[in-house]
């Protein structure tokens, strides 16, 4: 099942074109890495196929109605905001917004549970999100896009700033959600995080899609020079690949 | 939390009957009740509805519409420093208000003053949305007030400058810090539907708010409009804080501490804090009037004075928080 389809986007932001005609399209059971160097438009193409950004061509979410789209993808944004002093408890309660039931029917109570113990924060529940540690505070995040309970994630470079274990810990979640059949598109610059966890990669380089399939035909060696301009070495281990720029 | 809205309901009730009860006319708690509820001819039962009631039920109206509007401007800016003046419409319906003593419209029909008032928070609203524009961000829309705010202080300095006599001076300087003092049921008609239509629209944009706790571009992706939500708040603002200068001048202060004071109680929730600053504006308004009432009874003292003279060491605290590293 097809959870995003995007046909020819393209993105202007200030009379300068950031993206050009891009198509991609997301599956149920897909953990989609979305790579490309600083600028590429990624965070940008993020925001058009969810419609908060002008942009023309045809993003199938962004042409449903606010209230339907935010049922069927959830968004966690590259900062990580938590304005106020909330519990870590309220702050996964947001992700219910979208849904009928004002974040306090059963549905809402088992929908917040079930991602507080998936994120492993029973611990936090009563907890100020804004004292935890970063990794914490990321994590309270995805529980909130958890409880959003929407088939599909799209999430901006949502390891970056974490340690090894957590980033480890992030991707086998987004992994596990991708087997139980979500689909996720995530932005990532580990290469080798990006090789062993997801099931495709997509390219993102001078305002348009350059490569897009399984991991090893995406970081082939003159996509990686052309897109960012380095020399990838692969060194292939028991644990998976490990990629390394020089 | 159920344990805070009613200690808060109690405390608003409390005060409300008190500030019933307070007053120069020196009249016994259950003559003052009972001349209020049966009504009759003399001299008690229209001091008791024609001076007491207005005075306070305009204190309940005007504390829990800047207590609502501030905690709605937080959430919105997410900034705990923001207030309810921050878009300039208090400014212009106060440069209304002196302009209308200046050239002595004010005396030509009792409700000339807030007409005039209210005249000039509409214009500083219009002078907002052509500012800010529908689709500018927050950033747009505080300096688009502080700027409307700076240009409706300068017309009232003007004002004051060119004021014909020391006496018309007095007058606008003494409206300017803010009253209850001498207010009519007309001025209560006169402020109330706008401000309750403003108090709908921002409890109606309450989940909104919260979500904005997660930035701009999550709450949109939850379905929160950005513009819709602007309008309302900025709408809702506006319809509180225009009627309730026009009706009782500049009161400072309410709308910026009592947020503040009441954010942790309430979890730092946004939605909740909004029923929470409104019950706790009005309990500090009116208490502040009782204050004024009973400090110093013949001297005047001014309402917007005493909420300053509470209000500005509270900010000092919050500002001592937040140098100190502590999270406000």
């Amino acid at each position: 099942m097809t959870l995003l389809d995007l046909r020819g986007l393209s993105v202007t932001r200030r009379n300068r074109p950031v993206l050009h005609g891009i198509g991609l399209a997301v599956r149920a059971g897909e953990l989609v890495g979305l790579i490309g160097p600083n600028g590429a438009g990624k965070s940008s193409l993020m925001e058009a196929a969810l419609g908060l950004i002008p942009f023309t061509g045809t993003s199938d979410l962004a042409a449903l109605d606010p209230g339907h789209r935010a049922r069927r993808a959830a968004y966690l944004p590259q900062s990580r905001e938590i304005a106020w002093p909330v519990s870590v408890e309220d702050l996964v309660a947001l992700g219910r917004i979208p849904w009928p039931g004002g974040g306090r029917s059963p549905a809402d109570r088992a929908a917040i549970d079930a991602a507080i113990a998936r994120m492993g924060l029973e611990g936090f529940r009563r907890r100020t999100a804004l004292r935890l540690s970063g990794g914490e505070q990321a994590r309270a995040l995805i529980a909130r896009a958890l409880a959003q309970q929407t088939p599909l994630l799209i999430a901006d470079e949502p390891v970056a700033g974490l340690d090894p274990a957590q980033q480890l810990a992030c991707l086998r979640l987004f992994r596990a959600l991708a087997d139980e059949g979500h689909g996720i598109l995530a932005s990532i610059h580990d290469l080798g995080l990006a090789a062993r966890f997801c099931t495709r990669l997509v390219l993102l380089a001078e305002g348009r899609v350059l490569a897009d399939g399984p991991p090893d035909q995406v970081l082939q060696d003159a996509l990686m020079r052309r897109a960012f301009g380095i020399i990838t070495r692969r060194i292939d281990t028991p644990d998976g690949p490990a990629i390394l720029p020089v | 939390m159920r344990a805070l809205f009613a200690g808060l309901g109690l405390l608003v009730a409390a005060l409300w009957l008190a500030s019933l009860l307070t007053g120069p006319a020196g009249i016994a708690p259950a003559e003052a009740i009972a001349a209020l509820v049966r009504g009759g001819e003399g001299p008690v039962p229209i001091v008791m509805t024609e001076i007491r009631l207005p005075r306070a039920l305009l204190g309940l109206a005007v504390g829990a519409g800047l207590g609502l509007s501030g905690a709605a401007m937080q959430g919105y800016l997410r900034n705990p420093l923001a207030e309810p003046g921050l878009i300039g419409v208090s400014g212009m319906a106060a440069l209304g208000a002196v302009i209308a003593i200046q050239t002595g419209l004010a005396l030509s029909a009792p409700l000339a003053l807030p007409v005039a008032a209210l005249t000039g928070a509409a214009l500083g609203v219009g002078l907002l949305v052509a500012l800010a524009g529908p689709r500018g961000g927050s950033v747009t829309l505080i300096l688009a007030g502080v700027a409307i705010s700076a240009l409706a202080g300068a017309g009232t300095a003007l004002v004051l400058n060119l004021s014909p006599n020391p006496y018309a001076a007095n007058e606008i300087v003494f409206w300017l810090m803010g009253s209850l003092a001498d207010r009519s049921m007309q001025h209560l008609w006169l402020a109330l539907p706008p401000m309750l239509s403003g108090a709908a629209l921002i409890v109606s944009a309450g989940r909104g708010l919260d979500a904005l706790t997660l930035g701009e571009g999550a709450a949109a992706a939850m379905g929160v409009s950005p513009a819709g939500l602007r309008w309302r708040l900025v709408a809702g603002v506006a319809l509180i804080v225009g009627p309730a200068t026009a009706v009782a001048g500049a009161i400072g202060f309410v709308g910026l501490v009592v947020p503040h004071l009441l954010r942790s109680r309430v979890g730092a929730r946004p939605s909740a804090l909004l029923p929470a600053a409104a019950m706790g504006g009005a309990a500090l308004l009116l208490a502040a009037d009782i204050a004024v009432r009973l400090i110093l009874p013949e001297r005047d003292l001014k309402l917007g004075v005493l909420t300053a003279i509470v209000g500005a060491p509270l900010f000092l605290h919050l500002i001592w928080k937040t140098r100190s590293g502590g999270r406000v």
